[in-house]
């Protein structure tokens, strides 16, 4: 990552929080409106930043990803029915079948990106087409299962939607305590304790929200200061090389595709986990594919793709924040109220972060190419 | 060297089968301590797949390879490298984006450490091997800047670097694969020099090459491989190019192109105050003259990146021109497209020939025709006409003598040299009146170039002009009746071939002027 992406980056995350502050600001503190922006922004960006992770494990171990959109798809559903099937079938509390639900999605997504990974390094299919397979046949599955289990009459569930045992709780970091502490003896202004609030906000996240972030910074040493992640790269840049210094190329490959597939998985059980408690069909509603988007434009690089995945998370926080604010905005502006024009934000930013006018990047050398010796 | 030296690697009875070729047929190779063993052989006669063998990366049929007396068993390239076998392939093993460092420590990540491990999470010491890296690089006088990117280097460097690489795991044996293919000659002798000095501090060296002076000027012992046999062997001390050359093709080899002194006549093409520019916009030709005749080959020598690949593509119309003019044949083409200049009648030899001069993934019969689809008898009411694309491919296989098991496979299963063969074969066998050929035979066997020179030879003496443009100052000298020199996208001297010194065009392409 260069010093032009991150600016734009940082560009667009001030455009974004700035009209929420402008719409805002006479009916709160500014530093609240900031606050609660980058509390929604971390916490939305969750399931773009784990996909973009798990784009970078596939590709810069040579495996082109398109299916991380399925894999999520996937993953949420399964983790979704597994946590309902402790609740209510096996009785289990709301805590253990939420755990066992996230442990179940992550699972699915790895299955997946196993499948993906048979398909593009041992059968050497087509790594877009085995992408689309992953992506068709999720949707295909997730739809069936959720109109077998909950609509038909003869299932388990007597064709009632399950009360499901809710959500992840918040955990909270408390940074808040740590301000209003250092408020306390600094004499302690109003301003003090409502940057107290501000920040304490962002800090309140939901334990797969955080994990997600702790992944991030995980995943970039992994990447650059490891046995693990030299191989990786030199794996997804030049297989023949690492070939003959005694790397097994295949095995390589399959393990960062299934950790990829990991990833994707933690990323499901984001939406039906942890931000709502339910279901519904192609809910990832192209997550997967932005997630590869900002892989891409933080040119394959953990912290990259994350600072990208936030600048999407601040499009979808800005359309949530402006919910607050409806009644500040002029009439004649109210189009901009309607979730489906604020709603496309992140996809126009794709494409012009796409078209390579903020600088190129630069894919690993032997992405998409199935290696032969 | 004497014999009673101690045999470090001995392969006994080494068999490979590929589909459809025997490329080892029971080979039997030693190597003493200390010592060059050049590995000779065309194109295709099976030394590369020896090495691999030897190597790890392909696992023989038959066979057994013996390390300092003990018989081993090679499954992948890590029982060669334990066992003290290290190998520079032709094409580099390097990653391009990694640092040096980054790239010799892949695979060997914690060998340096007192106790290694095998833990996946184990985090890279790159001061460490960095430091262990410029040890050996000094040691040898290497001159490798541990820290900069394998891209940005040199070719010449980037080989050094598979050197340490090799070094860095203790390799006491070293195979080379064509390590003079990408060089230049002055990289060339920095190559012998490193050689010899590899060779005092004890390491044994494999050298594979068809190239039969560098032989004679590095090796200790030779062994010449044909159609995956042995074939002989030699001391350079007893033997001579030609000698090497008649054994390496199995039969009689005539090094010097012979050829009648040319007729030139008639003006074919005439280019005026060219000016060209690269890729990146800079001028690469600036006001360039000259003529080539009918019945004689101009040669354009000059070291590489002159503007020489500029000028090729200009004239074949591949490039923008900014000004000037160039006449084919009487007409204009300074602007015309590359199908209007072929047709016009000039053949085009690429310089590249797997990116532009065939189409790989095509077959055989369908690359033959790649001037010509469009016409009769290849295409009628547009409609390709298989049967008289099967005739031509046929035609041209047999009288090109192209080695292809059949004119339906793609290009891209072909060697080389049978690549550049069937190019040649669809550009000559047109009717035309100019022939232009890039580097037509580089990194081609003793074989193939003999055909090859032959084949321009006989345009030439059918009355076609021919530009030959070439960075071997041997080929344009065999060659050519007269020689143009560029240096730095002008033509700075036009000689007679028969009346210059390789000294003295040697001087003018390093920027010299005549008098």
């Amino acid at each position: 990552m260069d010093w032009k992406r991150f600016s734009f980056i940082a560009f667009i995350i001030a455009i974004l929080f700035g009209t929420v502050v402008l719409v805002g600001y006479t009916s709160e503190p500014w530093i609240l409106i900031v606050g609660s922006m980058m509390a929604t922004t971390i916490a939305v960006a969750t399931p773009l930043t784990l996909g973009a992770l798990s784009g970078v494990f596939c590709e810069r171990s040579g495996v082109v990803n398109i299916g991380i959109e399925g894999m999520m798809l996937a993953s949420a559903f399964f983790g979704w029915l597994g946590s309902i099937y402790m609740n209510t079938i096996f009785g289990f509390g709301a805590m253990p079948s939420l755990l066992v639900g996230v442990l179940i999605a992550i699972l699915t997504g790895g299955l997946f990106a196993l499948l993906h990974a048979a398909l593009s390094i041992t059968y050497k299919v087509d790594q877009i087409i085995g992408g689309t397979v992953i992506n068709i046949l999720a949707v295909g599955i997730t739809g069936f299962l959720n109109r077998q289990l909950f609509f038909d009459k003869n299932s388990i569930f007597q064709g009632n939607v399950p009360h499901a045992p809710g959500v992840l709780p918040v955990i909270v970091i408390p940074v808040k305590q740590g301000i209003e502490w250092i408020c306390s003896l600094t004499g302690g202004t109003e301003g003090c304790y409502v940057t107290a609030n501000a920040f304490g906000k962002v800090f309140e996240q939901k334990p797969i929200a955080i994990f997600a972030v702790i992944f991030v910074f995980v995943a970039n040493y992994v990447i650059f200061n490891t046995r693990w992640g030299l191989r990786m790269r030199a794996v997804g840049e030049h297989p023949k090389a690492a070939d003959t210094v005694g790397i097994n190329v295949i095995r390589t490959r399959y393990l960062n595709v299934v950790i990829g597939g990991f990833f994707a998985g933690l990323a499901g059980a984001y939406f039906t986990l942890e931000s709502v408690p339910s279901f519904e069909p192609l809910m990832t509603n192209g997550r997967g594919f932005i997630s590869l988007a900002a892989m891409i434009f933080g040119n394959w690089t953990p912290i990259g793709a994350w600072a990208a995945s936030l600048v999407f998370g601040a499009s979808q926080a800005l359309q949530i924040n402006l919910q607050f604010f409806r009644t500040s905005i002029p009439p004649e502006w109210s189009f901009f109220q309607n979730s489906y024009a604020v709603g496309q934000i992140p996809y126009i930013l794709t494409m012009i972060i796409l078209t390579g006018i903020i600088g190129k990047t630069s894919a690993p050398a032997a992405d998409g190419q199935p290696y032969e010796k | 060297m004497a014999d009673n030296t101690k045999i470090v690697l001995e392969a006994k009875g080494i068999t490979k089968q590929f589909p459809g070729v025997l490329a080892n047929d029971n080979v039997n190779f030693n190597l003493r301590e200390g010592e060059v063993h050049a590995l000779l052989g065309e194109n295709g006669a099976g030394k590369s797949t020896l090495m691999n063998i030897l190597y790890g990366l392909y696992k023989a049929d038959g066979g057994e390879v013996i390390v300092n007396g003990q018989p081993i068993s090679l499954h992948s390239p890590k029982d060669a490298i334990v066992h003290g076998i290290g190998m520079v392939h032709q094409h580099f093993m390097l990653i391009p984006v990694f640092s040096v460092t980054e790239n010799i420590m892949l695979g060997s990540e914690t060998d340096h450490r007192k106790n290694p491990t095998e833990a996946p999470l184990a985090k890279l010491d790159r001061e460490e091997v960095s430091r262990l890296v410029q040890a050996l690089s000094d040691k040898y006088g290497f001159n490798i800047d541990p820290s900069s990117l394998v891209g940005d280097l040199p070719v010449g460097v980037q080989q050094r670097v598979e050197i340490v690489k090799a070094l860095y795991r203790h390799a006491s044996i070293l195979i080379l694969d064509e390590p003079t293919a990408v060089l230049t000659p002055q990289e060339a002798d920095d190559l012998f020099n490193i050689i010899r000095e590899l060779k005092k501090q004890g390491v044994s060296i494999i050298f594979i090459t068809h190239k039969l002076r560098e032989v004679l000027a590095i090796a200790d012992r030779i062994t010449v491989m044909r159609g995956g046999k042995v074939v002989g062997s030699a001391i350079p001390s007893e033997s001579d190019e030609h000698q090497l050359a008649t054994m390496m093709v199995g039969r009689e080899v005539i090094l010097k192109v012979d050829k009648e002194p040319a007729k030139p006549t008639d003006v074919v093409l005439s280019v005026k105050n060219l000016r060209v520019l690269d890729q990146r916009d800079l001028v690469a030709i600036k006001d360039l003259s000259l003529e080539v005749k009918a019945g004689e080959i101009l040669g354009v020598a000059g070291v590489q990146g002159n503007g020489q690949t500029e000028l090729a593509e200009a004239l074949t119309g591949l490039r923008k021109i900014e000004s000037g003019t160039v006449t084919l044949s009487g007409e204009d083409v300074t602007h015309s497209t590359p199908r209007h200049i072929t047709n016009t009648g000039l053949a085009h030899i690429p310089e590249d020939r797997q990116k532009h001069g065939l189409v790989l993934g095509y077959t055989v019969a369908d690359n033959m025709i790649l001037c010509d689809y469009f016409k009769f008898p290849f295409s009628q009411n547009a409609m390709l006409q298989q049967k008289a694309i099967d005739v031509n491919a046929r035609k041209l296989i047999e009288d090109f003598d192209v080695r292809t098991p059949s004119p339906y496979v793609s290009a891209s299963k072909l060697s080389g040299g049978n690549q550049q063969k069937v190019i040649v074969a669809r550009e000559l066998s047109r009717q035309v009146d100019l022939v232009i050929a890039s580097q037509p035979t580089r990194g081609l066997d003793v074989g193939s170039i003999e055909y090859i020179h032959n084949q321009i030879v006989k345009m030439r003496d059918r009355g076609v002009a021919v530009l030959v443009i070439s960075a071997e100052l041997d080929e344009i000298l065999a060659l050519s009746d007269r020689i143009a020199v560029m240096y730095r996208g002008e033509v700075v001297a036009v000689v007679e071939s028969k009346t210059v010194s390789k000294e003295q065009l040697g001087l003018w392409m390093a920027g010299g002027k005549p008098d």
